[in-house]
């Protein structure tokens, strides 16, 4: 029974104060949560699945889809919002054909919206991958996915 | 290992580290300074470098004690708050002085270390400031740049100038010495000490931190816990961010501190998981704690055992309420519960606990380390010490500062945030987040402290301060809040989860056109409501935004409902997009960008755009080099809006 979990699982006692950082580190470890694992999570922890479900639909990091190959986030913080964060979110939208929260037919690019990059004096902010790009504009936006898509 | 073996060895270290008869290039690398570009600009010196055959140490410690001046020294610091000025590059070339660069990009790279590392010539024209030495040229001295003249650098008083990954150069600088001190005091005295500095709760709400201190230390049960609260949510606000970047051990002597005074063994710090680089400073910060005998059992040969856990938020805005931060430390749904029974006398696994904010804890550090009658200098009589904002929105000069509370907002907006941006008219500014009110032009002389922005309706907040001018439209702000706080809500409290439903469907209502004379009223009444009946500060203070803009833009919101009208043009229902045939030169740029193919117009003639066609996306806006693209209100019939609407 204990050889079901993996090495994730390794480093965390069984106390229900480590269900977030476990969840955490499946995350990343799979760029989102599987339905599986969060029985074993449960099972891992002595909780029932419910609960563990209740606190990973509760917090916004958590997805239970795969991602996108690459991941466009766009900061939608009070300082980006003032300096048209919605515009750029919306040209993305139409460039990509995906609304917030979903990703690419092909799977090449999800698009998110965060609140706050803490990067507000560089507004308006968009995220690809892990590189934060300052000063936005629609145009902006557009070739950086052309110089992605080479 | 005592601290003063700790201060010999970090003080050889500091020196290596601040010879000015040295080449040395520092660069910003805090999030801001990266989201700029300050690693390609830190990648093409070391390109540089090794073009010239120049010998070069980067940061770690070893490589510092050992190096020889010939080497040149390049080395990562956290930010100066000059966030308008990225990515910031200071440069010595050996001579005593040393000059920072603001702007700077891979391909000046080159030039500054040709002419100014190796030839000894400044740039001035690439220059912001010269940080020490004699003025040279135009460059004015760092102290006297308008940005930096009225700031009191206490809770920001290494950052930018150390490197953050580096124990020693904090020691140098006074860290722990505030520790050692505490320890010496004992627990009461300590606990006397904040609390005779006046210093009060810089998360929010204001609580005297002595006092709250006094109600953990004072509960029965040997096992106590402190937290850091850096789980800074507010849209709009970064000033934990850039302190636990630039100087994380600030943070961490002070919840040690706090600690010792209530008399706990462990510390949380509980940060943003949006926030890597914070969490990457703070984990290298603790090891070198433990390994200098700062953390862990017998802390500085006193007796005190202290060991601190960083915990990753998961993303909810509501755990910044402290009974919902414990539930989340917990490995629970983030949601908050009734007080009484308080944290200090039940919080974390049901122990007494004192929760802290970052920049609180920071202030700590410094009030130990200088004495509570140093602290109370600064500040007014209520609100004693400094205080740091993050500037942003429509302003010149964004950034981080930190100010003396009571300075007026005018100072803060005019002199060292430089004024409206592109010279526009100031409207208002908002503090407090989506928790906080907006402040009028006509108030702009208000001190900034708890009781005068209270008085305005506003909070101090957690201290983002976001500019609004002309362009902006104040409903859409409070409908932008309300957009926040209606997802954030956690759902607990019928108050906070209808309310702000209800809130938010009546501001989209403004927002789009359908709003009607009885709103007003009803957005007063439900925000009332709300403040009374929420179970925590998040729906006690969603309504803020609304009722500070009905109060002091009233004028706006009745123009929304009765002539259906956004004179700032942002409301994109109510708006459209025209071009101003004076300024068009027919260049077909705006045509080639239009995603639906609105524009018309022959190359070197003026264009049209099909308001019929147009989706007010505003990308020919956005990308016309001459300002042609205007934006003005459009009168429009309910039912044809609505089509508009469903597109």
């Amino acid at each position: 029974m204990e050889l079901r979990f993996d090495s994730l699982f390794s480093a965390y006692d069984r106390s229900r104060q480590n269900v977030i950082p476990l969840l955490q580190d499946i995350q990343t470890h799979y760029g989102y949560l599987p339905v599986e694992k969060l029985d074993e999570v449960a099972e891992y922890l002595r909780l029932s699945v419910h609960e563990v479900f209740g606190v990973a639909t509760f917090y916004s990091q958590f997805r239970f889809h795969p991602p996108g190959k690459h991941c466009l986030k766009v900061c939608e913080g009070t300082a980006c919002h003032v300096r048209g964060s919605q515009l750029i979110l919306d040209a993305l939208g139409r460039r990509l054909g995906i609304r917030p929260g979903q990703t690419t037919a092909d799977g090449e690019f999800g698009l998110e919206r965060v609140m706050c990059l803490g990067s507000c004096a560089l507004a308006p902010a968009v995220v690809l991958d892990d590189t934060v790009h300052a000063r936005m504009t629609q145009a902006a936006v557009e070739r950086l996915l052309d110089g992605e898509d080479s | 290992m005592t601290l003063a073996t700790l201060q010999q060895q970090a003080a050889q270290t500091w020196t290596q580290f601040a010879r000015r008869d040295r080449r040395r290039v520092l660069i910003g690398a805090a999030t801001c300074g990266r989201a700029a570009g300050a690693l390609r600009v830190a990648e093409a010196f070391r390109n540089e470098f090794a073009r010239h055959g120049l010998p070069f140490d980067s940061d770690s410690a070893e490589a510092m004690a050992s190096t020889g001046a010939e080497r040149v020294l390049l080395a990562e610091v956290g930010c100066l708050g000059l966030c308008y000025a990225e990515p910031l590059v200071e440069v010595q070339s050996g001579d005593g002085s040393s000059v920072l660069y603001q702007r700077v990009t891979p391909q000046l790279v080159p030039k500054l270390v040709e002419t100014h590392l190796l030839g000894g010539h400044p740039l001035p024209h690439s220059a912001l400031a010269v940080m020490a030495g004699e003025p040279i040229l135009e460059i004015p001295k760092f102290e006297d740049l308008p940005m930096i003249r009225q700031q009191v650098r206490i809770i920001l008083r290494n950052c930018g100038l150390i490197d953050p990954t580096q124990i020693d150069h904090a020691i140098a600088r006074g860290a722990y010495s505030g520790l050692a001190r505490a320890l010496e005091l004992g627990r009461e005295a300590v606990t006397a000490e904040v609390l005779a500095s006046g210093l009060r709760g810089r998360g929010g709400a204001g609580f005297p931190a002595g006092a709250k201190w006094a109600f953990a230390a004072r509960s029965a049960g040997d096992e106590k816990y402190v937290i850091c609260n850096a789980d800074e949510g507010d849209p709009g606000a970064f000033m934990n961010r850039s302190v636990l970047e630039g100087d994380p051990h600030a943070v961490l002597e002070g919840l040690t501190i706090a600690g010792f005074a209530v008399g706990a063994h462990t510390g949380y710090i509980y940060v943003r998981a949006e926030y890597p680089l914070a969490i990457e400073r703070l984990q290298a910060a603790l090891e070198q704690m433990r390994a200098g005998g700062l953390s862990g059992p017998n802390i500085l040969g006193s007796g005190f055992d202290f060991n601190i856990h960083i915990k990753k938020g998961a993303g909810a805005f509501v755990c910044g309420e402290e009974t919902a931060l414990i539930a989340a430390i917990e490995g629970r749904r983030g949601m908050p519960r009734p007080r009484p029974p308080f944290p200090a006398v039940s919080g974390l696994f049901g122990k007494p606990t004192t929760i802290n904010n970052v920049e609180t804890l920071a202030a700590v550090s410094a009030i130990l380390q200088n004495g509570a009658s140093w602290y109370t200098k600064f500040g007014t009589e209520k609100s004693r010490g400094t205080k740091t904002f993050s500037l942003a929105g429509k302003i010149e000069r964004t950034g981080l500062i930190e100010v003396a509370l009571g300075t007026s907002l005018r100072t803060i907006v005019e002199e060292i945030g430089g004024g409206v941006l592109g010279g526009k008219g100031f409207k208002a500014v908002q503090t407090g987040g989506p928790s906080g009110g907006c402040i009028p032009a006509q108030l702009l002389d208000l001190q900034v402290d708890y009781e005068h922005l209270a008085e305005a309706g506003s909070i101090m907040g957690s201290g983002g301060m976001v500019v609004m001018d002309e362009d902006s439209c104040m409903v859409d702000v409070a409908r932008y809040f309300l957009t926040f706080t209606e997802s954030e809500s956690c759902g607990k409290c019928v108050p906070c989860r209808m309310g702000t439903q209800h809130l938010l469907r009546i501001l989209t209502g403004l927002t789009e056109g359908t709003g009607t004379p009885e709103d007003l009223p009803q957005l007063q009444r439900l925000g009332h409501a709300m403040t009374k009946a929420s179970l925590c500060g998040l729906g006690q203070t969603a309504p803020n935004p609304v009722l500070t803009t009905l109060r002091y833009f009233a004028e706006e919101y009745r123009q929304h409902i009765e002539e259906h009208r956004c004179s700032a043009g942002v409301c994109r229902e109510l708006v459209e997009f025209w071009i101003d045939v004076e300024k068009c030169n027919g260049c077909t740029l705006c045509a080639r960008n239009c995603p639906v193919d609105s524009i018309s117009g022959e190359k070197k003639h003026a264009h049209l755009i099909d308001t019929s066609q147009c989706i007010r996306c505003g990308a020919c806006r956005s990308t016309c080099n001459f300002g042609a693209v205007m934006v003005r209100p459009r009168a429009v019939d309910r039912g044809e809006k609505r089509v508009v609407a469903n597109v």
